[in-house]
């Protein structure tokens, strides 16, 4: 047998062809759409992954550190450690800020362009295995020291040995790592807790001025005769002693749940596990834009069925005559009709062919990850394939109702 | 005016194409048209006869019912051996019998444009289910005995009307039907190319043993028919040709 529709395609390849691109670009961006939220999925996962922890313990009755603000003491880590099934314990914060480099009077404006929104993590220096520290490095080294140093991911575009400005100190770039992103895609960079916990709760000076005056104007600070008890309330107001979360290393054999279930019970607090963390990522944090997602895929589906149906009706209904000519001799409707539907399925195929490409070429210039997945891209495929063929209904009918009398006129 | 003849059926009495009273009425009660009213028609194999009369007399729908599109109100038809209509079809599958039994020839030539040439030639056969190669072979057999062989791998946009034509009648040719239609075939043509389409189709129909009818108003290629049948008012009326002007 021969294949008519092949031979129509080949024989108006143009228009098949640009239609097919402008059908592959929406594709692409359908494509690039379900990539994001896999993207935002992944992060979740990584951010998970690179916190090291099997629990999440936090502030009562909140579900911190990364929906919610949480606060606790900064001591509670030691109590933690003692319960049984738990290795470690350590504390963590977070705090998403603008950072850029030190800059001197030369590269002032280089600096500012090179400002980042970044989420800066507070974390126990130690080094690989420590909770919160980062998986990996791809350049220099761990955190080690308890002062001024920063291991940054790679995405910030600082460079190892590069200044950084927190608030009021300066950092260095002592180590970069990659793919560490906060819950909103902002890449992270790590500092020594001490700083992390001064940074966070640290207040300007003007701040700090204004409150002394406050606290010294108070009588029951300021007692006559007893002036160390201003000075003891001022060290305690200029000094935090919170911690976002405490995260948790479980021994190998422990059970997160009995473990989970402990500390609520004797240290009250909320504790989350693995799986618990990862469903208020999802279920909360990322619903939202996952929504939003779903919706440009329903509305671009939509448009690209719109799309074929109107470019294979059109193509059909300039093939009346011939259809009918087509009849007259004695060509099977399944004949007529298999011609239209291989046109949508090659439409569909260039289009899906170009949206793959188009998808994978523009996935790396996008701001936020882009995960595009094998199987994401199967399911494209096949959800191409079905509104292809549900668009050349329309034209199938109008084709099969020509009239083979029509070939022969009045 | 030329006697009515008796018609060389009786010399091939289950070949070409019988129609005997032959009826089709279009719509029902008041607004009812009766298109064709008895049509008494035979061509033998071979032959090509010429359909004529004026415009509303019923050629076209009597090409209709021939080929298998309508379907008449009553009355009789037989194409090669088989009888198709008789008060009722008389055949399950009327596109293979159209794809199988019947050329058409139209006014315009209908080419598949996206078809070259041979396939569109070789289209019907390779419908037919015949292997492509034997239907190519066919084709080019047809193209080259009408003289469009060398245009074989063209396009059809890229034929004169002339050569379109030819193809046309390829086409109708291709399978071997018993009988071919054709619809004012040479009417976009001027008289040259017309009695060359007439010659064209008086020696196929020789070659095949086909029976044609040529439904014309075509003042140029009436003389070359040897029988013409008028039709008026959905009745027709059997004429002798002149029979001339294809040498
Ligand atoms: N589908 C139809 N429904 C109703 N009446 C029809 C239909 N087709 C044809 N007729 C009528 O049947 C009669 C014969 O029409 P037909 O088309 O066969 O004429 P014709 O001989 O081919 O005319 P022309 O030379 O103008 O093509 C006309 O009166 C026409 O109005
Ligand atoms: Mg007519």
């Amino acid at each position: 047998m021969i294949s008519l529709a092949g031979r129509d395609i080949l024989h108006g390849w143009g228009k098949f062809v640009f239609t097919g691109i402008g059908l592959g670009l929406l594709i692409g961006v359908t494509l690039s759409m379900a990539g994001i939220y896999r993207g935002m999925v992944d992060d979740a996962e990584v951010l998970l992954d690179n916190s090291g922890a099997d629990l999440w313990a936090v502030q009562k009755d909140t579900l911190g550190p990364y929906a919610e603000p949480s606060n606790l003491a900064d001591d509670l880590y030691r109590s933690l450690q003692t319960l049984p099934g738990v290795a470690r314990a350590a504390n963590v914060t977070y705090l998403t800020m603008q950072v850029r480099p030190l800059a001197d009077a030369a590269s002032v404006g280089d600096a500012a362009a090179r400002e980042r929104r970044a989420m800066v993590v507070g974390v126990v220096p130690g080094g690989f295995g420590e909770p919160g520290q980062p998986e990996s490095l791809v350049a220099g080294r761990h955190l080690t020291r308890g002062h001024y140093e920063a291991v940054a991911d790679i995405s910030t575009g600082f460079r190892l040995g590069e200044q950084l400005r927190i608030r009021r100190h300066a950092y260095r770039v002592v180590g970069l790592t990659r793919r560490t992103v906060s819950s909103g895609g902002d890449p992270m960079i790590f500092i020594p807790l001490k700083d992390a916990q001064e940074a966070q709760f640290l207040k300007d000076n003007d701040a700090i001025v204004a409150q002394r005056r406050r606290s010294a104007a108070n009588p029951a600070f300021n007692r006559p005769g007893q002036p160390q008890v201003l000075d003891a309330v001022l060290a305690s107001q200029t000094q935090s002693n919170s911690v976002n979360a405490i995260l948790v290393r479980l021994t190998p054999n422990a059970d997160p749940n009995r473990v989970a279930a402990d500390i609520r019970r004797w240290k009250h607090l909320s504790v989350y596990t693995r799986a618990e963390m990862n469903e208020i990522l999802q279920a909360k944090l990322i619903a939202t834009s996952a929504r939003q997602i779903f919706m440009f895929l329903v509305i671009l589906s939509v448009v690209s069925a719109a799309i074929v149906a109107f470019i294979i009706y059109t193509l059909t209904l300039g093939k009346i005559r011939e259809i009918a000519v087509l009849k007259l001799i004695g060509t099977r409707n399944r004949t007529i009709a298999g011609m239209i539907l291989q046109q949508a399925i090659g439409l569909g195929l260039i289009g899906f062919v170009v949206g793959k490409t188009v998808a994978t070429l523009w996935a790396p210039v996008f701001p936020k990850y882009v995960l595009l997945l094998p199987g994401d891209a199967a399911r494209g495929f096949l959800i191409v394939v079905i509104i292809c063929v549900l668009a050349s209904l329309v034209a199938i009918r109008a084709a099969l109702r020509v009239d083979p009398a029509e070939a022969i006129g009045g | 005016m030329a006697e009515p003849t008796t018609g060389p059926l009786g010399a091939h009495p289950a070949q070409g194409i019988r129609i005997e009273g032959l009826r089709k009425r279009y719509g029902r009660g008041d607004t009812a048209v009766d298109a064709l009213r008895g049509v008494d028609m035979a061509v033998a194999p071979g032959e090509v006869v010429g359909l004529v009369g004026p415009s509303g007399s019923g050629k076209s729908t009597l090409l209709k019912c021939l080929g298998a599109v309508i379907e008449p109100s009553g009355g009789r038809m037989t194409l090669g051996e088989a009888s198709i209509y008789d008060e009722g079809w008389r055949i399950p599958d009327l596109r293979a019998l159209r794809r199988d039994k019947i050329g058409f020839v139209f006014q315009a030539p209908y080419l598949i444009p996206f078809l070259d040439v041979t396939d569109n030639v070789a289209l019907l056969p390779m419908l037919a289910g015949r292997p492509n190669g034997e239907s190519r072979e066919r084709a080019r057999e047809l193209l080259a005995a009408l003289d469009v062989e060398h245009r074989a791998r063209a396009m059809p946009s890229q034929l004169s009307g002339g050569e379109q034509q030819r193809v046309a009648i390829a086409r109708a040719l291709v399978n071997r039907p018993p009988v071919i239609l054709a619809d004012e075939p040479t009417a976009p043509l001027d008289s040259e190319r017309a009695l060359a389409v007439m010659r064209i189709l008086n020696r196929m129909a020789r070659q095949y043993q086909t029976a044609v009818i040529v439904v014309t108003h075509d003042e140029k290629i009436i003389p070359t028919f040897e029988r013409i049948y008028h039709i008026r008012d959905g009745r027709t009326h059997e004429e002798a040709g002149e029979g001339r002007g294809l040498e």
